[in-house]
């Protein structure tokens, strides 16, 4: 946009002083990179939450390296992941460019999805195990045989339930995501394929899609490095069970930690764990391009 | 570039929000009418016994208002987190509950627990009136840092009589009898065992009760002290055999190892008649009486002790479980705080109106000569039964969980899921268990 009074004037230089940045700078050394550093330090030591912090060089390393339940979490994580992916990308996807429409019902449908979203995962996870209950749970109380399995106490079973439920529980807010993501795309472009002769499909495939590349990046990074903190819920719903079948990566932390006691070996877990993270974020954001943090409105 | 900046400053700054708002949350509430900042604080769990406590405390900070106790509650497997959390980060309680053994050894080597042996020597009033080998489960190299506070606790067989009536079955005596029942219930629909899988620690009833009876208590007793390659006795791999032979006989019910013990869904579905037995701890007696009022006073709830093996070394009259739940008192603590706390050990607790509620809940308090009492209560049989049983017992083991340190508790449990999930082998049980000697 250009003004119509004066030549436009130079905004950057007039940008606000650096130092404003500098109380969120303190707030950042002391909430996350000093814990960082501490997380570091103490993966080189053997503590037990109580007595003394002994350095023990790498030994915590060795353990947690060497551990096959380690190597457990890693897969499980990764499958919970992946499978999440999968499950939430296209349904969170066609379900947020269904709402996006201007319908009354859609806008009712819209509140009815998003209610999940309002439970905390514990009180999902236990409604879940409730009605999972293979004695006192949906199928046996409608007598229905096709719901009475195991489905939390089977190893091949289980895994594929938390995903279900992880879905149901954030489905939702990527379908917020990907509706306001629609809403932006400019309806003159759809105005425009319509003169051209192009259908539904075509309008999806053509405009809707490439239109929500960042929104996509931005939706998938949060369910790809989301699903490396998913805890409450499969700490409430399985506790990591049966056996080791759901027990991925922060959960291990976790119980390696307050449970063993063990906080050299837990903190080696949390230093994978970030590395991890960091990694799949940077990544994602490579897959976005150049300006995937530009704005896409025009003129903002 | 700036843009940028600013969004990681905003992001900071919202951080840090919510970790100052938490913070403020930690600060404690609003303190009772007469409890003061420097009040002895008590930590307890819920459930069974919360009700006596909470009476027994209300009582003394009512006589007592200067030597007032702020007593919260939590739930089992939360409170054993937060407390060692707590004490770690010296904003434990003043009253550290327990369960004695290598737990407690790992609060004494610390130095976050007070030594209570002089206390104990100067009110021999307080010692006399302990079972002594309930009491002896608070001692550390022979000094005293934990007092029993509520009710023993062996593990014992539960049957549900109207479903053995049904069946015509008789209580298993040996293990031989156990396994020949497994078949007619499961014929009948009926589940021969409930079990709380999901929760592991119920898992370990079984293998604390198969090796003592197989083994005798020399064979925990020598894992316990950590004597290298102790967890390859015989014994043990015997135990998880039989384990493994029961799940394959179909032993326990559909589903056990997602039915967690803390909703007590397991003694459920034990007097529900969907499981004809339940493996389970002294203290589901309480939560049965009143979840399940009318199954416990119409008298078909049985009860009887763990059956013997055939050709098994342990004397089928031995117990495991936990002798008692216990007081310890935070090293941390003010000299107000631990005074208030030794006296309310010394009158407040176990008074005659504390020993009457702990009855009256359906427990039976760790204190000599109780006898008439609990053959006054209308649950006699089964007070009696339990007390008779601990009195009687030539050994008492202390749950295996809490005798050895939480790093071996953890990896043991974990291990045992895998042996009920059929995961594992013994031999590998064995070969883990003994690489976890000394940790």
């Amino acid at each position: 946009m250009t003004s119509l009074t004066s030549a436009p004037r130079r905004v950057r230089d007039a940008g606000p002083s650096g130092w404003l940045a500098a109380p969120a700078l303190i707030f950042f050394l002391a909430f996350a990179v000093v814990p960082l550093i501490g997380v570091v330090f103490l993966s080189f030591t053997s503590w037990n939450g109580l007595g003394e912090i002994k350095l023990e060089g790498l030994s915590s390393w060795t353990t947690v390296l060497t551990d096959p339940v380690t190597g457990n979490a890693l897969v499980v994580t990764a499958k919970i992941m992946f499978f999440s992916f999968i499950v939430q990308a296209p349904v969170s996807l066609l379900l947020g460019v269904f709402t996006a429409g201007g319908q009354k019902y859609r806008a009712a449908l819209a509140v009815l999805y998003f209610l999940p979203l309002l439970l905390s995962s514990a009180a999902v996870a236990i409604a879940f195990k409730a009605l999972l209950d293979p004695n006192f749970g949906l199928g046996p109380g409608f007598k229905l045989p096709i719901l009475t399995q195991d489905w939390l106490g089977n190893s091949d079973l289980v895994l594929f339930v938390v995903v279900f439920v992880i879905a149901w529980q954030f489905v939702p807010f990527h379908t917020l995501i990907y509706q306001g993501g629609v809403r932006q795309i400019p309806t003159s472009l759809y105005e425009a394929a319509e003169i051209d002769g192009a259908g539904r499909f075509r309008q999806f495939w053509n405009i809707t899609l490439p239109q929500l590349k960042y929104t996509i990046i931005t939706s998938s990074t949060l369910m790809v490095v989301g699903s490396l903190a998913y805890f409450d819920l499969i700490f409430v719903l399985t506790g990591g069970g049966p056996g080791y079948s759901t027990r991925l990566l922060p959960l291990h932390m976790y119980l390696t930690g307050f449970k063993a006691n063990d906080m050299g070996a837990a903190s080696a877990l949390g230093v994978i764990l970030i590395v991890i993270g960091l990694g799949l974020a940077l990544l994602l954001q490579r897959l976005g391009g150049k300006n995937r943090n530009a704005s896409q409105l025009e003129g903002a | 570039m700036k843009i940028r900046k600013m969004r990681s400053a905003a992001l900071a700054i919202s951080a840090a929000g919510v970790a100052l708002s938490l913070a403020a949350c930690g600060s404690a509430g609003p303190a009772g009418s007469n409890v003061s900042g420097d009040s002895a604080t008590m930590w307890g769990l819920t459930g069974g016994n919360q009700p006596v406590m909470q009476k027994s405390v209300d009582s003394w900070n009512q006589t007592n208002p200067e030597k007032s106790i702020k007593l919260d509650f939590f739930a089992n497997d939360a409170y054993k987190t937060k407390v060692r959390t707590a004490v770690g980060a010296g904003e434990g309680p003043t009253f550290i509950y327990g369960w004695g053994g290598g737990v407690l050894k790992s609060y004494v080597d610390s130095g976050q627990v007070a030594d209570l042996s002089d206390f104990v020597k100067e009110n021999p009033k307080v010692k006399d009136r302990y079972l002594p080998s309930v009491l002896k489960n608070g001692e550390v190299d022979g000094k005293t840092y934990a007092l029993p506070n509520n009710n023993v606790q062996p593990v014992v067989l539960y049957y549900n009589k109207e479903v053995f009536e049904k069946v015509g079955a008789q209580p298993p005596k040996t293990w031989d009898e156990l396994m020949a029942l497994v078949p007619k219930f499961k014929d009948a629909g009926i589940a021969p065992f409930s079990l709380g899988g999901q929760s592991k620690w119920p898992d370990l009833m079984w293998l604390e009760y198969l090796v003592e009876r197989i083994g005798g208590p020399e064979v925990f007793a020598n894992i316990a002290a950590n004597k290298p390659g102790a967890w390859s006795d015989p014994a043990v791999t015997e135990a998880l055999t039989k384990i493994q032979e029961l799940v394959d006989a179909g032993g326990f019910i559909n589903g056990f190892s997602s039915i967690a013990a803390d909703s007590n869904a397991d003694q459920a579905l034990m007097y529900t008649g969907k499981a004809a037995m339940i493996l389970q701890g002294g203290w589901i007696y309480q939560g049965m009486k009143k979840d399940a009022p009318d199954f416990v006073k119409s008298g078909k709830l049985g009860f009887t002790t763990f059956p013997a093996v055939e050709g098994g070394k342990g004397d089928p009259a031995n117990v495991v479980g936990n002798p008692s739940n216990f007081w310890s008192i935070s090293a941390k603590a003010t000299d107000a705080q631990k005074k208030a706390a030794l006296d309310y050990v010394k009158d407040g607790m176990f008074t005659d109106a504390d020993t009457k509620a702990l009855i009256d809940s359906g427990a039976v308090p760790v204190i000599n000569g109780i006898e008439d009492k609990l053959a006054a209560s209308p649950d006699k049989d089964f007070l009696t039964f339990v007390y008779g049983m601990a009195k009687k017992a030539p050994n008492f083991t202390l749950s295996w969980d809490q005798a050895l340190s939480p790093a071996q508790g953890d990896a043991m449990l974990s291990n045992l899921d895998q042996i009920f999930l059929k995961k594992i082998t013994p031999e590998q049980f064995v070969s883990t268990m003994n690489a976890t000697t000394g940790k």
